[in-house]
């Protein structure tokens, strides 16, 4: 549609080029991220440096708040649900899972960012309070120039609006609507991430080696999307999802040129398997999984906990588009793959996390298990898949945001003590966050009565409803095996002596005390009362086609 | 609609909540309140359930004063309460023993003697034990008076977990300085082999919810779906009829224990504290054989009496296998883990007998072991905490020093070895003679289960408390006015169910005769009948003479 009009508009020479039709309401949940992030940048460069902390927090809340509150008035006015259409030319999608993705990914760039405002957990650093993220992320490791700038009491609070860039191109990815903006958005959002990860405060080296291994392999990532994405065109003659899945179905009028090309399935299968590197990438499920442990160690612990958390929304979102929307027709082509994806996922998840010594790194292979959990429901390739997908992806990026927060606040000399052994006892030094992690780990290992067994329930009825029974078999045994290593965890907290100088537990602000109090609220609460998002998440099932 | 069942269930949880939420216990008279406010709680949960099993019309429906709260709509999920015979029972028993649990572990949860500065746990151990107890009773309670299939799960689930605290955060103080780690083992393997059970069991209530949906049928409503099963409306099929019962029948026999699955429980119970090991075997574990007798049967007929011989042969090695390790245990709670593993061979034997006589005994000796194993095991745990040793070895002649406990730990060991006249003889009687009926070899074979539980209680009696007296025993005070208070009320409930069973059977049989008909099974013609309530104290005290001497 959009490639007749630019060739008319190119042809009469005496025509002017056509402006695009923009829905700018429609579009605002993401223009109010992108303007307050390049607010942001200007704050950063005009205000005083010790103004900036606060104003930058500022900004980004309220950014986010506004962008919450345009996703609020669009599900009201029944985009989403009556009046689910593409928008921007056809590039972006308002429909169910746009609205509900965003909405979630909003409310968890809020609670992330309430951790990154932390500073009463860091000593002061040049009489300035000190966050988790680098006095100067470009100084030496250790050198004279970092020493100087840790003694004058830098921040960079330029992590406040590269989150919020992040979070723009968060937004846009589900909501993706062709090819190629899926892929701007993916760069978008991935960029930001990138250098996040390298601005830890601590422990720089870890920390740079993590960006840069992320980095490298999402750099790789994004080539195969992309060149995915140009052999689909070669197949289809178009990126837009809903065109694509025509032409395979063979609804679509054809040009001439492209009848030769559909005969070719080669393009369209390797084009297929390269857009799902790309995405199993971003989710990280076995076998594109290798980067996680090691970014998740290195990042510093507020990024982790926001990447965790808020990635995964958006990257399942943009799976189900890709497999919903484009390739229902090559169901049989794809679902044996994502069988065996999930089942390794899961297996390798959960296997591989026993033997972890590190909190975060343990969380991230809980992560990869829980990505396969999650691909179950994604296989299940029906209406309630989709819906407990919603479902499981607002549970879970709620326990992870708190579980990471609660990472921060176990300290010692040396910053956060991440290693195991130093976790022994800690619930008969502090049994409040001690019970607290103790309730997020249950929740991961989906005890009844927490979100986590909500969603478990959720997914795993929708993969034995669409056929899929072998894999909750796997699942379920594979959360056995899950809910080992969480169990060790607590068995160290609670029933193991403490170590003598072993790591306190800070006390936090309101910022961190607040986004662990939620986490715990929606935990339980999701556990004990879940119908209402269960109702907004099987409402918001439908995809614009 | 009455709220009368929820309310039963609501005032535990209250309590636990309370009580967790009082002020920390740096105090003796602090934690005093802590214990006492606790056990008025649990002594209303008491009178709730009373009341519960006097409204209960044994000639009315099938259950009764049913409650029914929409949940999760999108699943099906209703908060649906319903008692019949047997939950009334079961939930009664469970109130009766928790405020005797609290009161025999008045001082068990007390900080240690010398509490490190400031340490937060020392001060809040008193209100988390009693909390948890409180907790783990609401929660059982709630499984027995659930008449949907995913709220029974849920409770069944969730109760792991403050059963796992008790067990690894309130240790024996007999253990020795390998106590934490043992104690800390015994909690994990516990957590991990019920859990286990408990997730092979979602991914069948899963199997259960999607193949109802299916067929019109979208919800977990046990009333709903055991009528459609038994009308032909809900059609499983055989493969997979057999796959969910597995299923389910999984779960509940790690819980119960079924030999082989039963390994975790002799560490819980060696290594929990008395008070706990009673609250294990006498009341979490009974939701397991209660659960067979409810889902299995009611939701799966079929398979049901196709794996009957399989059980009944599991059954059977677990009433002989847990005898002869009884005999042979060094430690006096593993002894009697052992022993309950024996009795649970019974339980179960009882239940796939798919006889009345059978099925009601299963539900009175459930009754009875609770009863008599707490007597047992909280009089073990009063000796236990004044030697400091829970090896056997370690006693002799306390019967000279303190002839009250003695006298009650051996009503207790008789009791266990089904002495007639003792409640438990009863129920053993009733099992054995339904079993007999249908299948009369595995009938003879438990009757040694009868004969190897008279070795194991009476060789412990005789090695710890007749002989001369040992040096250590000496001077052994005799048992206190309020560990008289804990053991009066069940030896009281022993004697008192063994000569007059009459009101419990009144409240069983009919629903023991609707799951058997569920099961579309009917008693095989007795040569000898045997009327199920109203014979049995007579003719079971008519036969002891030749059984027993």
């Amino acid at each position: 549609m959009s490639s007749t009009g630019w060739l008319a508009a190119a042809g009469g020479s005496t025509q002017s080029i056509p402006a695009p039709h923009i829905e700018y309401g429609q579009l605002s949940p993401m223009l109010v991220v992108f303007g307050a992030a390049v607010v942001g940048i200007l704050l950063e460069a005009f205000l005083p440096r010790r103004l900036r902390h606060w104003a930058q927090v500022v900004t980004a809340l309220v950014g986010l708040a506004g962008a919450f509150v345009a996703v609020l008035v669009l599900a009201v006015q029944g985009y989403g649900t009556t009046k689910v259409g593409a928008i921007a030319m056809g590039a972006v999608a308002l429909d169910g899972p746009t609205l509900f993705l965003q909405g979630v990914i909003l409310l968890v760039a809020v609670v992330a960012v309430l951790t990154y405002a932390e500073r009463r957990l860091e000593p002061k650093a040049g009489g300035e309070p000190a966050d988790a993220f680098a006095a100067q992320a470009s100084a030496t490791p250790g050198g004279e120039q970092e020493r100087s700038a840790i003694r004058a009491g830098f921040t960079t609070s330029e992590v406040f609006p590269l989150t919020m860039f992040a979070v723009g191109g968060m937004l846009l990815f589900p909501a993706a609507n062709d090819l190629l903006t899926m892929f701007v958005a993916l760069e978008v959002f991935s960029l930001p991430l990138y250098l996040l990860c390298a601005l830890a405060r601590r422990r720089r080296l870890l920390s740079q080696e993590a960006a840069v291994k992320y980095f490298l392999l999402g750099a790789f990532a994004s080539a195969f999307f992309l060149f995915g994405t140009a052999l689909l065109y070669g197949y289809a003659g178009t990126v837009r999802l809903g065109e694509v899945a025509e032409v395979i179905s063979g609804n679509a009028l054809l040009t001439p040129a492209l009848v030769s090309s559909t005969q070719n399935d080669a393009l369209l299968l390797v084009g297929l398997a390269m857009l799902t590197v790309g995405l199993l990438f971003k989710v990280g499920a076995v076998p594109f999984h290798s980067w996680t442990p090691d970014v998740y160690q290195g990042a510093p612990t507020p990024v982790t906990g926001f990447m965790a958390a808020a990635t995964k929304v958006a990257a399942f979102g943009a799976v189900l588009r890709l497999f919903y929307v484009a390739f229902p027709a090559l169901r049989l082509d794809w679902r044996p793959v994502l069988w065996g994806v999930a089942i390794l996922t899961m297996v390798v998840g959960a296997v591989l996390a026993v033997t972890q010594q590190d909190v975060k790194r343990l969380l991230a292979y809980s992560s990869i298990a829980h990505a396969g959990f999650i691909l179950t429901g994604v296989i299940a390739s029906n209406r309630q898949g989709v819906g407990s997908v919603l479902f499981y992806l607002l549970a879970y990026s709620f326990v992870t945001l708190g579980a990471f927060a609660v990472v921060t606040l176990v300290r010692d000399s040396k910053g956060e003590a991440t290693h195991l052994s130093s976790w022994a006892g800690l619930g008969r030094r502090s049994p409040l966050v001690a019970a607290v992690f103790a309730l997020f780990l249950l929740a991961f290992a989906g005890i009844p009565l927490t979100s986590g067994f909500t969603g478990k329930f959720a997914v795993f009825q929708a993969a034995a409803a669409g056929g899929a029974t072998p894999l909750v078999i796997v699942g379920v045994l594979s959360s056995a095996v899950a809910a080992f290593f969480y169990i060790r965890v607590i068995v160290l907290m609670f029933f193991s002596d403490p170590q003598p100088g072993g790591p306190t537990v800070a006390v936090p602000s309101a910022f961190t005390a607040t986004a662990i109090g939620i986490g715990v609220l929606v935990t339980i609460g999701l556990g004990l009362l879940p119908q209402y998002f269960l109702d907004l998440a099987s409402k918001a099932v439908f995809f614009v086609g | 609609m009455s709220v009368l069942l929820t309310a039963t269930c609501a005032v535990p949880a209250v309590g636990a909540v309370v009580t967790a939420a009082l002020p920390a216990g740096s105090t003796e008279a602090r934690r005093r309140n802590t214990k006492i406010v606790a056990t008025v709680f649990s002594v209303a949960t008491l009178a709730l359930a009373g009341a519960v099993a006097a409204r209960f019309d044994p000639d009315g429906a099938r259950y009764q004063l049913t409650e029914s709260y929409s949940w999760i709509r999108s699943f099906g999920i209703t908060f649906a309460l319903g008692v019949d015979g047997i939950g009334a029972v079961l939930a009664l028993l469970t109130a009766v023993l928790v405020p005797v649990v609290l009161l025999a572990s008045w001082h068990d949860a007390d900080p240690a003697v010398a509490p490190p500065e400031g340490s937060f746990e020392n001060r809040r151990r008193t209100q988390a034990f009693f909390a948890l107890v409180l907790a783990v009773e609401a929660m059982v309670i709630v499984s027995f008076y659930a008449t949907d299939v995913f709220l029974f799960y849920v409770f069944f689930e969730a109760m792991l977990i403050p059963m796992y605290f008790l067990i690894g955060g309130f240790g024996d103080r007999a253990g020795g300085p390998e106590s934490a780690r043992q104690r800390s083992y015994a909690a994990v393997k516990f957590l991990l082999y019920n859990l286990l059970g408990g997730l092979v069991m979602l991914a069948a209530v899963i199997g259960l919810y999607v193949i109802a949906q299916d067929q019109g049928l979208g919800t977990f409503d046990l009333q709903t779906l055991t009528a459609a099963v038994a009308d032909g409306r809900l059609q499983i099929g055989g493969t997979a009829e057999k796959a969910l019962f597995l299923g389910f029948f999984f779960a509940f026999a790690v819980k119960a224990p079924l030999w082989p699955l039963h390994t975790w429980l002799p560490n819980a119970m060696g290594e929990a504290t008395a008070g706990t090991a009673v609250l294990i075997t006498a009341v979490v574990d009974k939701v397991g054989t209660f659960a067979m007798l409810r889902f299995c049967l009611g939701l799966f007929p079929d398979a049901s009496k196709t794996f009957a011989p399989a059980i009944l042969v599991l059954s059977l090695i677990g009433i002989v296998y847990g005898a002869l390790l009884a005999i042979g245990q060094k430690d006096i709670k593993r002894l009697v883990a052992y022993a309950s593993i024996s009795h649970f061979g019974f339980i179960i034997m009882g239940i796939f007998a798919m006889t009345s006589q059978g099925q009601s005994g299963a539900t009175l000796y459930m009754v009875n072991h609770g009863i008599s194993t707490a007597a047992w095991m909280l009089v073990a745990g009063f000796l236990i905490s004044r030697r400091g040793s829970r090896l056997i070895a370690d006693y002799g002649g306390v019967q000279k020093v303190a002839p009250v406990l003695a006298g009650t730990f051996l009503i207790g060991g008789l009791a266990t070895l089904s002495l007639p006249g003792l409640a438990p003889f009863v129920s053993e009687f009733l099992v054995l003679v339904g079993t007999f009926s249908r299948y009369p070899a595995v009938g003879i074979v438990a009757t040694f289960g009868i004969v190897l539980a008279a070795l194991y209680a009476l060789l412990l009696y005789q090695r710890t408390m007749t002989g001369p007296v040992k040096e250590e025993v000496r001077g052994m005070p005799d048992l206190k006015v309020r560990e008289l208070a804990v053991v009066a009320p069940l030896v009281a409930l022993t004697v008192l169910l063994g000569v007059y069973p009459k009101p419990l059977t009144d409240l069983v049989n009919p629903s023991v005769n609707a799951t058997l008909s569920q099961v579309h099974q009917t008693d095989p013609t007795p040569a000898h009948p045997v009327s199920a309530d109203h014979g049995t104290a007579q003719d079971g005290t008519a036969r002891s003479g030749g059984e027993h001497k």
